[in-house]
């Protein structure tokens, strides 16, 4: 049976009953207890830096050629915190309340109140790191708001906000090193987790730059390392994000939760061709302003800006009149797939429709001819005026449009289409981050646990802050504080050895394979099966399907790969196969997953489960937990069940209309 | 949006490994659509070595939306390529016409050697941080994120320096391999905070004295950096490093 280990007691003081009575380590005894952390985006690079505050003794790993690489980076529109600066009703239990609402109530909510309590803290630490968030001209910190959400709780910089938080975390990390209290190890991938008698005890990775394989013992091991977005090929995810770190983990008897919940992201770049390697997100900010709409009529093949007003549906605001263009990105992002279905779909390939920004840019402008007493301004002169005001707000969404498309947003609406961005799947943790091997903890996008089957927008840096500075230190301590006897195991032990064979093994075969099919076709294969069977809207025959030809796509990769290069040098080729071979084995699972939960929740849209209305429809009675998934086998998994109790907010159908 | 296929001869240096010398080699892209961005036109080169046998051409990329820094090609004599204010991954194939011959490059300078093809290693800018490009504050230490105002303008300009991506093409533009651009923006970026005043002295002397040790060169003000730079950081920030760096001397 599974045991989140909720603290007991009423919401509020969950966590501050456990932060009094949790096990502490003495300082003396820190300095003896190592930690690896693999993964350096806000997660990692958060805890990294703040548990080498602590005085322990950290190893973080990263791919990539330095920390500050990691794909947190391109998160644009902003961090969620119940400050309630704007003084418009925001609270802890607000925020939470929306979380859990906007997560279709598949989030726990011991969990989910944790995170709304520690969120204003993540702020104020930002901001004394030198993270220069957007202001106001009083100095004081700037708000703009968000989807499923109706208060201004959203702190950003520009559309830079994860950039500026990597950086202040990476920084802090940077610190750590030059004190000692972190070893970096860059261009390392870790390809096993070791266990001994039961427990994490630490990890086989290998150099991206020699290929030589290495050890590495820490007491506890802390994955990072992300969502598994790019198991669908074409994401908004860096090019080398990936399961790896995760699925080892998995392969070794870490549970995976809820691995079908991925998120959909309604604005992105269309697709332009078959030689696209991944999708562009234009930042949920731009719903604020932007307004979404296709033509009336089918097949609609004039320009934008010779439809006339009254011929364009503004479906948004039309169907979900309470929230219009700020529902949350699953409801968008079904909407868009509905129109385009249904034929109304604009641009070339007819799988787009428009954010149109030619509302705000009047408004705006009439807004600064007002300040600065212009009354007589000509409607060229305010239109001017407003789009100086849209490009101080959103100048480099748009200048990066411009830069992929060729179009220009400020004279003619954008086109969009949804495309996958992140996944509230991932490690089952309990309420300590702790995945069921001891030891083993999963943070930030790499864990399940806070966004049930939907995450709301600018929440997800709020999560990899909140796990890495504020709830790891605590909950780490409480583990580490029985382990300060275990003296530091030789990486000589045979489970090492066992270890670092298994992925040697599996390298020599990879590379001896030799076929005629290259990683990238065999990836881009798997993407479209997840994107055509368990993209936006799944069911059961086509998910059965889809299992069946990824079992058989599993087949021809280990048959018929061909990876070029050698094993003792740099290889991205060979770094790639390994990640592919993962993201196969994963796919099948989220099928599985899929095919198993009969229900529609958040992200999560099975055809069979829906209202009248086309609206996606739960079904408590049946589905009100969280699937863990055990490996038993080769495409053999057993489920767990995490009954989701709900002791305060009371579940109900969502509504945004 | 309109575009057109095109054929463009690629001369890329290619090199085993650190140890190895390089070369250029020719290589023939064809069919490519001018919609594909650079990097994309490069992934159907190497998918096609792959297929002929041949090892394909290693380059530095990840998120492919000019944000991560991470892309690093010197492209016909300028890092990035032809576009203002553009990184390599977002740089696309409109930039070029038919026929046209492209020269690739690593980035250039001793402290950036190169490890194969067109990857550098460039940890040297994460010890420049480590010297000093932070500011000294643990977590939990902090008071409330609205206790100490911010002049709006202040705040608008460390973010603009803030803005830097640590790709390294101010270094790879410059004569002098000089990492000024990059150290100024950082400096700035802390130094126009309040948060950041306590440290300023050290945080300048004991960034340039990484920089040195590191071995990239001095600044000859040509500025070079600033006009290739991906995020259009000003070159402005040279000067009020300098005018910190003064500082510190003098006064501590």
């Amino acid at each position: 049976m599974l045991n989140a280990k909720i603290p007991a007691g009423p919401l509020d003081s969950k966590w501050k009953n456990y932060k009094a009575t949790c096990k502490l380590v003495n300082p003396a005894n820190k300095r003896k207890l190592e930690v690896i952390v693999v993964g350096t985006g806000l997660a990692g690079a958060s805890a990294a830096a703040s548990l080498g505050e602590l005085g322990y003794k950290v190893k973080a790993f990263c791919f990539q050629d330095s920390p500050r690489r990691a794909h947190s980076i391109a998160a644009q529109g902003g961090i969620n915190a119940a400050k309630n600066y704007q003084n418009d009703g925001d609270s802890t239990y607000r925020l939470f309340y929306d979380t859990i609402k906007g997560g279709d109530y598949r989030a726990r909510e011991g969990n989910v109140y944790r995170l709304a309590e520690v969120s204003a803290s993540i702020i104020d630490q930002c901001v004394a790191q030198g993270v220069p968030f957007a202001r106001e001209y009083g100095g004081l910190l700037s708000n703009r708001s968000f989807g499923g959400t109706q208060v201004q709780r959203t702190f950003y910089a520009a559309g830079q906000t994860g950039q500026q938080l990597l950086i202040g975390a990476y920084q802090a990390l940077e610190r750590q090193v030059a004190l000692g209290n972190v070893k970096m190890y860059n261009r390392h991938e870790m390809l096993e987790v070791v266990v001994i008698d039961g427990k994490a005890r630490g990890i086989i990775c290998r150099n991206l730059v020699t290929g030589e394989l290495e050890r590495h013992f820490g007491h506890a091991v802390l994955l990072c390392s992300g969502g598994y977005g790019n198991v669908f090929y074409l994401s908004t995810n860096a090019m080398g994000s990936n399961v790896t770190a995760a699925w080892k983990a998995h392969k070794k008897g870490a549970y995976f939760g809820n691995p079908c919940f991925t998120q959909i992201h309604p604005t992105c770049i269309p697709v332009s061709g078959d030689h696209q390697s991944k999708l562009t997100l234009m930042s949920e900010s731009l719903r604020n302003d932007g307004r979404i709409w296709v033509p009336k009529k089918q097949g609609d093949n004039r320009k934008s800006i010779e439809i006339p007003e009254e011929e364009r549906d503004y479906y948004l605001e039309r169907r979900y009149p309470a929230f219009g263009n700020l529902v949350p990105r699953d409801v968008a992002s079904r909407a868009a797939k509905e129109r385009c279905d249904a034929g109304y779909g604009v641009g070339t390939s007819k799988q787009a429709v428009f954010l149109d920004f030619a509302d705000a840019i009047k408004r705006y402008g009439h807004i600064e001819a007002g300040k600065q007493g212009l009354d007589h301004a000509s409607d060229e002169e305010m239109i001017k005026m407003g789009k100086e005001v849209v490009k101080e707000k959103y100048g480099n969404l748009f200048d990066m449009y411009e830069k992929i498309t060729g179009e220009n947003p400020y004279e003619m609406p954008m086109r969009i289409y949804p495309a996958v961005h992140y996944t509230m799947g991932g490690l089952w943790v309990d309420y300590e981050l702790m995945t069921n091997i001891p030891g083993l903890y999963a943070l930030g996008e790499a864990n399940f646990s806070d966004h049930g089957a939907n995450r709301l927008g600018a929440s997800a840096l709020m999560q990899g802050l909140a796990d890495g500075y504020f709830v790891i230190p605590y909950s780490i301590g409480n583990y580490l504080a029985d382990e300060i006897r275990t003296t530091n195991i030789p990486t000589s032990h045979p489970a090492f050895e066992a270890a670092e064979k298994e992925v040697r093994d599996r390298i020599e075969k990879l590379m001896s394979i030799k076929g005629n099919q290259t990683v990238e076709s065999l990836h881009k294969r798997l993407g479209k099966i997840m994107w055509d069977k368990c993209g936006m809207a799944r069911n059961a025959e086509g998910l059965k399907q889809a299992i069946t030809e990824i079992q058989q796509l599993k087949k021809e990769f280990w048959s018929d790969v061909k990876i070029p290069g050698e094993i003792n040098e740099m290889n991205p080729e060979l770094d790639k196969a390994n990640r592919v071979a993962d993201f196969i084995e994963l796919g099948e699972l989220m099928c599985l997953d899929a095919l198993q939960r009969e229900e529609s929740c958040g992200g999560h849209f099975r055809e069979e489960s829906q209202t009248e209305e086309g609206e996606a429809l739960r079904h408590d009675d049946r589905f009100m937990y969280v699937s863990a998934w055990e490996l038993k086998g080769d495409s053999n998994w057993e489920l767990h069940k995490e009954v989701l109790d709900y002791e305060v907010v009371k579940p109900s159908q969502r509504s945004y209309k | 949006m309109e575009h057109k296929i095109i054929n463009v001869k690629l001369k890329v240096w290619r090199q085993k490994n650190g140890n190895a010398s390089g070369g250029f080699e020719m290589y023939d892209a064809n069919d490519i659509s001018t919609e594909m961005s650079f990097l994309e036109m490069f992934d159907v080169l190497n998918e096609r070595l792959i297929k002929e046998g041949k090892d394909p051409i290693a380059f530095d990329h990840d998120c492919r939306e000019g944000i991560c820094g991470m892309c690093s090609m010197f492209i016909n004599g300028r890092p990035h390529g032809p576009w203002q204010g553009t990184t390599t991954c977002q740089l696309h194939m409109r930039a070029f016409n038919d026929g046209d011959t492209v020269v690739v490059e690593p980035w250039r300078a001793n402290a950036f050697p190169v490890l194969k093809d067109l990857m550098v290693d460039r940890s040297a800018f994460d010890r420049i941080i480590q010297a000093g490009g932070y500011i000294s504050v643990n977590t939990g230490n902090a008071v409330d994120g609205n206790a100490l105002p911010i002049e709006k303008d202040k705040a608008d300009l460390a973010f603009a320096n803030a803005a830097c991506i640590g790709c390294g093409a101010c270094v790879a533009a410059c004569k002098n391999s000089s990492a000024m651009l990059f150290l100024s923006a950082k400096v700035s970026h802390l130094s126009l905070l309040p948060q950041g005043a306590p440290e300023r002295k050290t945080r300048a002397i004991n960034m340039i004295a990484q920089m040195d040790k590191e071995g990239f060169g001095a600044c000859t003000n040509t500025g070079a950096c600033e006009a290739v730079c991906p995020k259009e950081i000003s070159i402005t920030n040279i000067a009020r490093l300098n005018q910190e760096y003064l500082l510190a001397g003098l006064t501590s």
